[in-house]
């Protein structure tokens, strides 16, 4: 990793530079992270006297409890649909406003906002349209014949978590696609024009391809999202029902642990999230030629 | 390019649209439901046209403290927001940037290193270590405090990185004739760095505010006092009525002023809004 | 102004290459000093290290009579000029000349006095409110040089400052930095990699090769004896020709051809050069080295004859009229011949050729 070439040579002020940065990170992020890598070893007594080191008992169980299991099938299914749904949506918004000269921006403007909402408030719209007393979705269902209540069905209630958290997701995989779409150089695209290809061909044949580290890069920081940064949406809506049905690992480390104080498992639990994020981290940084360098 | 493709110019347009009015849906019907009173709401689907009771449902939420659950009103909520995004931004924002300053302009020890403790925090969320993280707040008595509430979030990985980029690009020749001009290290950082810094510094600060007006897991962790209530705590409470009826109409009343300023922000601030977030990357 | 001196530097980097070793250079007050050598000669580094901007391995920098080894840059009274200018973006050409001064706590009136003079001198006084962005690249470069000027240093150093203008440019430039110069009488350090802009700005110029200095001299000294054959065929354009050659008695042996020398010189194998302007077309009758005739580059004042003589490559240079056939006979003045150790390259002191006015032995 490297400096300038020239630098400064004052020994004390890089220290005092980092400092703070550095306490918050030992203090809230490295320190805790230890801890629960330590508390998942170790078992405490109710009253919080004494800890005994179990070694990999919490993590055994966990393995062996059908509820954890269900959860990181379901992440895997949220993640993956909320994954290929806003990028899907995106893309063919991307594809569409790249091709747009003069209208582009404002189409931009309208596609871009739902990035600022909060999940929170995302989740609670969501839920309202799809409200079974007072909602809009469900009085038009019932129309084709679907009865719609997430209260009860918990299919229903996973796929309104995905829509809403798909669709605070969309304007960001929107913005990349379309950055990514503009970085394709011109001349490509006139030279593939001469060779006789229309512009729906244009965008299979060389757009497309040329997407490809954007699409991965994208996948991994949509995975990324859904894990991690939809708990808000999973709290103000279905707080994990029907019957655990939106029951999502980061939601399960908060229900057993800051609800239910089951110390052991829920480090055990944050432990294997950690390794999650890692892989990911580690992917993005290894395979996706992005502009951190070291 | 010559083209000539009307039939795809009118699909394209007609998709674009349709995808706006799909986005847009849950927003209108929000604002719609926010001017019904519950009695239309409870009654059947949402109207689709506006009803007559929007100054009615806005002003009981800006003013009135019992919107739901012995909630502070909208306005003291509001002001929370602002404080903890303010406070986010502006922290992060200046950690990041002196942390960065330190790690390119100068050659010390352990330099590697203090960037990989910095470079792990990318990889920690709060959603994975909530417990422990919780009680390190609670041991430090930060728990119902503006410092609890604000300071474990203002370490950043990203935004350190982009100040480390941005100087990357800064050429060294700079930084000699400032040498030359005699300026020492602090006074290049003021004159010349942070000047030159000012499109980067307003492209996170975009991406950083809606980033802290948004928080909700950390809030709800750390604060139990309804004086330290963002409006993202207060959404969770409206909707969480034991055996009584939400409030919908208030509801979205509150939906709508919680995400009126970051969506004005990204719109008004479009250009700074989209280079921040292409090139902090998340 | 101060005279600088710089004795025995050595640049070693972490891994022990030494990328300039033991140079010393003493310049007068007021010289300006062409440092020149190809990319990686060490000319940069060395420049570096006389404005505080690289660390100092071994030996000493002198400025006026302190020791500056130690010192920061800004405390060794010097101005630099970048080659990308390194005007700060963000300030107006007025703060980028006044900031250096600001820095040492000048009084406001005199920086508005000594950036008005430096201003006028440059002909930038119209553009002292705009950004360096909405400038030229010639005007960014006067601005760089008005940065130096107005802190009235006692000494120049210059990085190769003219290698982002376009070629027009650079010649006006360059005299303008010597017509400057002149007029300030500041000590001068210049680097370059262009010989041209060397010869005609230099005092005295310094051949780097390899981190070591190959020839110091005037630039005539340098052009008309360079000390080896890399400063040879590094000075003068077109380069020098570089031919092996044996010396037999009283004549010179090049392929298959031979010259009449006007002395005698010890026998054996020498590498020989000859500038291609001293080379003329044999009279009828004449002896001297059968040349094949390969393509011809038109100058407009000259023709460019490239050619062979045996198997080794040869360039000639002729009046513009001159008729050039095929096959051709060229002689050339004894006495503007130059040897070089065929080995070492070293050059050659034989009678009937000059000898370098002063040439440095590399340490």
């Amino acid at each position: 990793m490297d400096t300038k070439k020239t630098t400064f040579n004052n020994r004390l002020l890089p220290y005092l530079l980092l400092a703070p940065q550095l306490f918050i990170t030992l203090v809230f992020f490295i320190w805790p992270a230890a801890q629960a890598v330590k508390s998942s070893f170790e078992r405490e007594d109710p009253f919080g006297l004494s800890t005994v080191f179990v070694g990999l008992l919490h993590y055994e169980r966990l393995f062996d409890d059908p509820n954890y299991l269900d959860a990181l099938s379901r992440t895997a299914v949220f993640a993956v649909s909320v994954t290929a749904l806003s990028m899907l949506l995106g893309l063919a918004f991307a594809a569409s406003v790249d091709r747009l000269v003069r209208s582009g921006k404002v189409y931009t403007t309208l596609l871009v906002w739902p990035y600022a909402v909060a999940p929170v408030v995302a989740g609670v719209l969501w839920w309202f349209l799809f409200n079974s007393s007072t909602g809009l979705m469900p009085f038009f269902l019932e129309k084709i014949g679907i009865h719609w209540d997430h209260d009860l069905n918990g299919t229903q209630a996973m796929i309104l978590i995905i829509i809403a958290a798909a669709w605070k997701q969309v304007s960001y995989n929107f913005l990349f696609f379309l950055a990514g779409l503009q970085s394709v150089p011109q001349s490509l695209m006139e030279a593939a024009a001469i060779d006789g290809s229309g512009p729906v061909k244009r965008f299979w044949t060389i757009s497309l391809p040329l997407l490809s580290p954007t699409t991965f890069f994208l996948f991994i920081i949509n995975v990324n999202y859904t894990m991690f940064d939809t708990f808000p949406i999973v709290d103000a809506t279905t707080v994990g029902g029907p019957a655990q049905a939106t029951t999502t690992l980061v939601y399960k480390v908060y229900q057993d642990g800051y609800l239910g104080l089951n110390l052991g498992s829920s480090s055990a639990q944050s432990v294997l999230l950690m390794l999650i994020v890692m892989v990911l981290t580690f992917v993005q940084f290894r395979y996706v030629e992005r502009r951190v360098q070291y | 390019m010559v083209e000539n493709r009307p039939l795809l110019n009118i699909l394209t347009h007609a998709f674009l649209l349709l995808g706006f009015a799909i986005v847009a849906l849950p927003v209108y019907v929000a604002v719609i439901a926010s001017t019904h009173d519950i009695a239309t709401l409870m009654s059947g689907p949402v109207p689709l046209w506006p009803g007559s009771h929007f100054i009615e449902n806005y002003t009981q939420i800006l003013t009135s403290a019992s919107a739901a659950n012995g909630l502070p009103n909208y306005s003291h909520m509001a002001l929370n927001s602002l404080i903890m995004a303010l406070v986010i931004t502006v922290g992060k924002i200046a950690i990041s940037i002196l942390s960065a300053f330190a790690i390119v302009y100068f050659r010390f020890p352990f330099r590697v290193l203090a960037f990989w403790i910095i470079f792990v925090t990318l990889m920690l969320p709060v959603e994975v270590r909530i417990m422990p993280t919780y009680k390190i707040v609670a041991d430090l008595g930060l728990l119902n405090s503006w410092a609890g509430l604000t300071i474990p979030l203002i370490a950043s990985a990203t935004a350190t990185f982009l100040f480390r980029q941005f100087f990357m690009t800064i050429p060294d020749e700079i930084l000699e004739a400032a040498r030359v001009d005699g300026a020492g290290p602090m006074k290049f950082f003021r004159d010349i760095l942070l000047p030159l810094s000012r499109t980067n510094i307003g492209a996170l600060s975009v991406i950083l505010f809606i980033y802290g007006w948004v928080q909700y897991l950390w809030p709800l962790l750390v604060t139990t006092d309804p004086g330290y209530y963002t409006l993202m705590m207060g959404m969770k409470r409206m909707v969480t009525v034991q055996d009584g009826v939400i409030q919908w109409n208030l509801v979205m009343a509150g939906a709508v002023l919680a995400m009126l300023p970051p969506i004005l922000i990204v719109i008004f601030m479009q250009r700074l809004f989209i280079r921040g977030l292409t090139e902090t990357e998340k | 102004m101060a005279s600088i001196s710089i004795d025995k530097v050595s640049k070693i980097y972490t891994g022990g290459v030494k990328a300039v070793n033991s140079v010393s250079i003493d310049i007068a007050d007021g010289e300006f000093i062409v440092l020149v050598g190809p990319s990686g000669c060490g000319k940069s580094t060395l420049l570096r290290m006389v404005a505080g901007l690289e660390t100092i391995s071994e030996g000493e920098v002198s400025i006026g009579e302190r020791i500056v080894n130690r010192m920061e840059p800004a405390e060794r009274d010097i101005a630099m000029v970048f080659q990308n200018y390194a005007l700060y973006p963000h300030m107006t050409v007025y703060q980028n000349l006044a900031y250096g001064l600001k820095n040492r706590g000048t009084p406001k009136a005199e920086i508005d006095a000594r950036v008005a003079e430096a201003a006028r001198m440059l002909e930038i006084t119209q553009y002292l409110e705009r950004k360096p962005r909405a400038l030229s690249g010639g005007q960014r470069q006067r601005v760089a040089m008005g940065r130096a000027i107005v802190r009235k240093p006692a000494a120049f150093l210059f990085d190769e400052p003219l290698s982002n203008l376009d070629a027009k440019l650079r010649v006006s430039m360059r005299g303008e930095i010597k017509r400057l110069q002149r007029r300030l009488g500041t000590t001068s350090i210049y680097v370059t990699h262009d010989q041209l802009e060397a010869m005609t700005l230099a005092d005295r110029l310094v051949v780097l090769n390899g981190g070591e200095i190959e020839q110091i001299g005037s630039p005539l000294e340098v052009y008309h004896t360079p000390a080896s054959t890399f400063v040879a065929s590094f000075i003068g354009s077109p380069a020098m020709n570089l031919v092996r050659a044996e010396v037999q008695g009283s004549k010179l042996a090049i392929g298959s051809g031979q010259l009449d020398l006007s002395t005698t010189a010890p026998s054996g194998i020498v590498t020989v050069g000859l500038r291609a302007e001293d080379l003329r077309l044999a009279l009828a009758g004449e002896t001297g080295l059968p040349f094949r005739l390969d393509y011809i580059e038109e100058l407009g004042s000259q023709r460019l004859a490239h050619g062979f003589v045996g198997d080794q490559a040869l360039t000639a240079a002729f009046p513009a009229e001159t008729f050039l056939a095929e096959n051709l006979c060229l002689v050339i003045d004894p006495a503007r011949l130059h040897f070089f150790d065929a080995t070492s390259g070293k050059r050659l002191a034989l009678e009937g050729s000059r000898s370098p006015a002063r040439s440095v032995a590399s340490a």
